[in-house]
């Protein structure tokens, strides 16, 4: 379990310019979904993305955290696929 | 990471163009997500082959390191890590899926 609070703050340490939409999925502070907007994402490919997003949570993927849906986009790639 | 399980992992990628590490196998995942990811790949047509890591925590934990991915469901295509199951699920909307899995050889 980790608080909805210190997930996002973790997020927003690694990419201070993100706009981070979390939900907590069950309830439970376990089970997250992430959207995540960052420049950070600029040229790197999906399976990059996701990496610098589970790096930024470190310990938290390892036990905390026991399901993370994410969604990356670069602000650019944000704007195109529209608001949700 | 112990060469003899970073062998293990190689020669496992090796064994199938497409393999899925997952939770449970094809006919009975033990998860959503890989039961998502065996339903995407399904649809393609493709041949794969799934490795169950439930009943092997030698690779379970082995794989987290070796692809620095700390999930699973994990997809590889000629030993390349795709995804997990959010990418997988990117991938069959864009249709790009069946290219990735299916321009494999």
């Amino acid at each position: 379990m980790i608080d909805a609070r210190d997930v996002k703050q973790l997020l927003l340490t690694a990419f201070p310019d993100a706009q981070v939409e979390l939900e907590d999925l069950t309830g439970t502070q376990d089970h997250y979904q992430a959207v995540v907007v960052s420049a950070a994402f600029e040229g790197q490919t999906s399976v990059q993305q996701h990496r610098l997003v589970y790096q930024a949570l470190n310990d938290a993927m390892k036990g905390p955290i026991h399901a993370l849906a994410l969604r990356t986009y670069t602000p650019s790639s944000y704007a195109k696929q529209g608001n949700h | 990471m112990e060469p003899a399980l970073r062998e293990r992992i190689e020669s496992l990628l090796k064994s199938s163009r497409v393999l899925l590490f997952m939770k449970g196998n094809k006919m009975f995942p033990q998860c959503g997500f890989s039961a998502q990811v065996v339903g995407l790949l399904k649809e393609t047509g493709v041949q794969f082959e799934t490795h169950n890591i439930m009943a092997d925590a030698e690779i379970r934990q082995g794989l987290k390191e070796y692809s620095n991915w700390p999930t699973f469901p994990q997809l590889y295509v000629n030993g390349e890590l795709v995804g997990g199951c959010d990418i997988v699920n990117e991938l069959s909307a864009s249709g790009e899926l069946s290219k990735i899995v299916g321009a494999a050889h």
